[in-house]
């Protein structure tokens, strides 16, 4: 594992300078940290005075000689408020290292892309606080999930779980458009599904659990709690929702979590998984009273 | 070598029901898009789905809404298709799972949005997108249709005669981006793109990292008409920092906008004395910056939104979602304090010139969703406008790709006897710098007898080792970084000649920096590096049409502001500005709005709200 610092490159500002009289306070703070970024001083300065995050990087490249054995990059990013764990990779890639690859696209916690093991933890870069965080800042990519390149991981075993919970609504195909009834649901039920609809597949969970880790048939956290929102959507028929806990209590289903409630906490969604998960034993062994 | 009978170039909302719809028309029917489906920018959105559903609302008071919204510059057979069908195409959401709010009868709930005669924007929560999103990946799910994802198209292969209304689009050529290969997607029998928008042409933009008019470039580079790009929506309520979105169902609920000196702005000055704050968006964005620029903004940048009156249970029944944002990407507690909002760009109401059916004017090309242009919304999005776009147009041109008969369109596409060319004078030359050699260029059919997909791989894997040999130079995102910058600073919200002029000329610096453009990362794994440069060039291309055509059209309408002409010129300006590539020398002709429905014509009326 090798460390190296990389110092961002001096640059002249682009700013035009007759547009200052005109700029925004938005492009002037901008205007301002780019010619901040001249100085050179000015950047020792921002680091002594702590304004600058230090992040460590996880680094794995399967083709790139000097990357195949994986090592950690530190890279000195300027703080501004606010800042990200992903605004932190996203600056250290645009301004340091184009090659520093890592998944993200909406900024905004709704693609799920860009979740990270920072800090020995699951969370998503773009909603994490760099200042709610100790330093450096170790980024890692997810653990028990094949590392493609530096912070991707492979997801494929993720979604196929996911897949394998039969994600859909069952109902027979749709009728034809001019028969298209409304189907009624109560304020209650839709209140009753809303958290578990919730879910981004970023996987965090996934990650988290160490069920997960050792038994790689289990569905997992992610995909049991897809099928809690339509086992629990009363638009569904029973039969339906029998055949959904079939599923769910086959060998590597609800009945191998032992309730460590690590993917709860780590959820960057706040659903409630675990208690998901035990609603599902339940309504299992009450199915199976009921047929005996 | 791949082959399919349909393929759908991106998977959100428009890809996704075109991919659904040709499915169901009989056509083995692929998607092939640079992110896995859930991660598409259409779980973003977050106010709903407008949709006349109820007793005492009709599909023609949503259609009049919606022309009167458009400023009169949407065409009328696409709108009112729109409103006929959005309820029976809502409805098809609902029995597929989607998890809409609903009252207390058990029927799905309606709210009010800015610009609408009655509340009929129907909604998921303040998550609409993505359960729009999720519910139609579960249907892909279901039906077994094939899903190559992370796989980044590059570039259509397209017939090259010198009228582009006599090409075919033949396919399509993209990498995969876990293993760099190049590779040849044959479409026997339709390509249809669905990209979304181009928000990244802009600095602060609500609009994901992902957005970068990938389908809008291609289609424009490969001879289709790039429509109405001028008009560009700015969202009045974007977090300042960051640009993410608060959604106009705050104000629909009733958030009220505060300046700095504490006054309900929209009513106090005037801005929009009935609506107030759910007048159309782009009035209340240039509201917005006029309370700052006449220094009355909080900080000297931004507004107000309040929604604490509404009180808790409310907000937590209807807009949690908007809580976890203000507090994540603003540190702001929306229960306990107003949150600061400022216009971001937001939406591109432009883009690939499309008929009712989803048709260019190529044949076999295919545009919907945010990347098309119908037009349904001339020159302003009305809220809640966009989902019914998606799963309307996305139906209609998975149906008519597969092969279903919709009839004949009434919108025509292409250069034609029904147009008027511009002769205004352009600061510099647009259009291809000379040495990217990539673009479709006329040969005189040397193509056609080796084959338009085979020449087109050729091409991309071309482009790729260059690219990728070159090792020195400048790099994707110093370009970038000053596109956005020149379009944020000049084809914003305010806009005069000088400015677009500025940024014209801006643009062209950037396209000759591009040329000495090169990928620092020699990685053929998962290279990021790569996509981005080559997306780059594709927002360069994008972002010239904003600018020509803002620079083009001399009146206000919509969105589009000029400075020099404030007012909305009737007589001169009821057409479409469209941008055609003309293989690398960009040329502008205009085609007349169509005004006349099924069965009235919308007359043009002062839009007050």
């Amino acid at each position: 594992m090798s460390t190296q610092q990389q110092e961002p490159e001096s640059q002249e500002s682009p700013q035009d300078p007759e547009m200052k009289g005109t700029e925004s306070p938005q492009q002037r703070r901008l205007r301002e940290k780019e010619e901040g970024m001249v100085d050179e001083h000015a950047e020792e300065e921002a680091e002594a005075a702590g304004e600058t995050v230090h992040i460590k990087v996880f680094r794995y490249d399967p083709e790139i000689a000097d990357k195949q054995e994986p090592r950690f990059d530190d890279f000195h990013v300027p703080f501004e408020k606010g800042m990200t764990v992903l605004d932190a990779v996203m600056y250290a890639r645009d301004e340091f290292d184009s090659s520093l690859t890592f998944r993200h696209s909406c900024r905004q916690a709704v693609c799920g892309s860009d979740a990270f093991f920072v800090n020995g933890s699951q969370m998503l870069g773009c909603k994490t606080q760099l200042s709610d965080l100790e330093q450096p800042v170790r980024i890692e990519p997810l653990p028990h999930q094949e590392v493609v390149k530096d912070l991707v991981v492979d997801m494929d075993h993720f979604y196929d779980q996911m897949h394998a919970v039969e994600p859909y609504f069952q109902d027979e195909d749709t009728p034809a458009a001019s028969d298209l009834e409304e189907q009624r649901q109560t304020p209650e039920n839709r209140e009753k599904i809303k958290m578990s609809s919730r879910c981004i597949w970023c996987g965090a969970c996934m990650s988290s659990c160490n069920i997960a880790a050792g038994d790689n048939q289990y569905l997992g956290p992610a995909a049991i709690n897809k099928a809690y929102k339509f086992a629990m959507d009363d638009r569904e028929s029973e039969e339906i929702k029998e055949h959904r806990l079939r599923i769910l209590e086959q060998e590597h289903g609800v009945w191998r979590c032992q309730t460590q409630f690590s993917c709860t906490e780590v959820c960057p969604k706040d659903i409630p998984l675990t208690e998901h998960i035990q609603e599902l034993k339940r309504e299992a062994v009450k199915k199976n009273l009921k047929f005996w | 070598m791949y082959e399919h009978d349909v393929l759908v170039v991106g998977a959100g909302g428009a890809g996704l029901r075109a991919a659904i719809a040709a499915h169901e028309a009989g056509a083995d029917t692929a998607i092939v898009s640079k992110l896995h489906p859930v991660r598409s920018h259409t779980g973003a959105a977050e106010g709903g789905i407008n949709a006349a559903l109820q007793e005492g609302d009709d599909w023609e008071l949503h259609a009049y809404d919606t022309m009167k919204g458009s400023d009169y510059l949407a065409d009328a057979p696409a709108v009112e298709t729109l409103a006929q069908d959005a309820p029976e195409d809502t409805m098809r959401l609902e029995h597929w799972g989607m998890p809409f709010s609903r009252e207390e009868d058990g029927r799905v709930s309606q709210r009010p949005f800015g610009g609408l005669s009655y509340p009929r924007t129907t909604y998921a929560g303040a998550e609409t997108g993505h359960h729009l999103l999720h519910t139609m990946y579960e249907q892909v799910v279901k039906r077994g249709i094939q899903v190559y994802d992370e796989w980044y198209v590059m570039n259509l292969a397209t017939t090259d005669e010198e009228d582009p209304n006599d090409r075919q689009c033949e396919g399509i050529v993209a990498y995969d981006v876990q293993s760099g290969n190049v590779e040849g997607f044959k479409a026997n029998q339709g390509v249809i793109l669905a990209t979304g928008g181009p928000g990244q042409a802009f600095d602060h933009t609500t609009n994901a990292v992902s957005c970068t008019g990938d389908g809008h470039a291609m289609a424009y580079r490969a001879g289709a008409p790039l429509e109405d790009m001028e008009f560009i929506q700015f969202h009045p309520t974007s977090l300042p920092s960051t640009g993410v979105l608060i959604s106009e169902g705050v104000r629909g609920e009733g958030g009220i906008l505060y300046n700095n000196d504490g006054e309900r702005f929209m009513f106090e000055y005037g801005y929009a004395n009935n609506s107030g704050e759910l007048a159309s968006r782009d009035v209340v964005a240039r509201a917005e910056l006029d309370e700052v620029a006449e220094g009355r903004g909080v900080e000297d940048e931004y507004v107000h939104l309040d929604m604490r009156h509404l009180g808790e249970d409310r907000i937590l029944d209807r807009l949690e979602n908007i809580l976890h944002l203000a507090e994540d990407f603003e540190g702001v507690d929306g229960l306990v304090e107003p949150m600061p909002v400022k216009p971001g760009q937001h939406y591109a109401m432009g883009g690939i010139e499309v008929d009712e059916n989803g048709q260019t004017c190529i044949d076999g090309l295919y545009a919907a969703g945010e990347c098309a242009c119908v037009s349904v919304h001339g020159g302003n999005r009305l809220g809640g406008n966009a989902l019914p776009e998606l799963i309307v147009f996305g139906k209609r041109a998975g149906a008519h790709a597969a092969g279903d008969d919709l009839g004949e369109p009434e919108i025509r596409t292409g250069y034609g006897d029904d147009v008027e060319d511009d002769d205004t004078e352009l600061p510099v030359a647009p259009g291809a710098s000379g040495l990217d050699s990539t673009d479709a260029v006329a040969d005189g059919g040397v193509a056609a007898e080796t084959g338009a997909l085979e020449q087109a791989v050729e091409r991309e894997r071309a482009r790729v080792e260059r690219l990728m040999d070159k090792d020195s130079g400048v790099q994707h995102a110093e370009i970038r970084s000053k596109l956005q910058n020149a379009m944020t600073d000049y084809v914003n919200v305010f806009r005069n000649e000088e400015g677009i002029k500025k940024a014209l000329k801006l643009i062209r610096e950037c396209r000759e920096e591009y040329q000495d453009v090169y990928v620092d990362d020699p990685s053929k794994t998962f290279n990021t590096d790569l996509q981005q440069t080559i997306e780059t060039r594709n927002l360069i291309d994008v972002a010239e049409t904003i600018a020509l055509g803002a620079l083009v059209r001399n009146e206000f309408r919509g969105a589009h502001w000029r400075q020099e002409n404030q007012v909305r010129d009737d007589e001169n300006w009821l057409k479409h500005t469209l941008v055609s590539w003309d293989d690398g020398e960009p040329s502008i002709f205009y085609r007349p709005v169509i005004l006349e429905g099924e069965e009235k014509t919308y007359e043009p009326k002062v839009r007050s709200y």
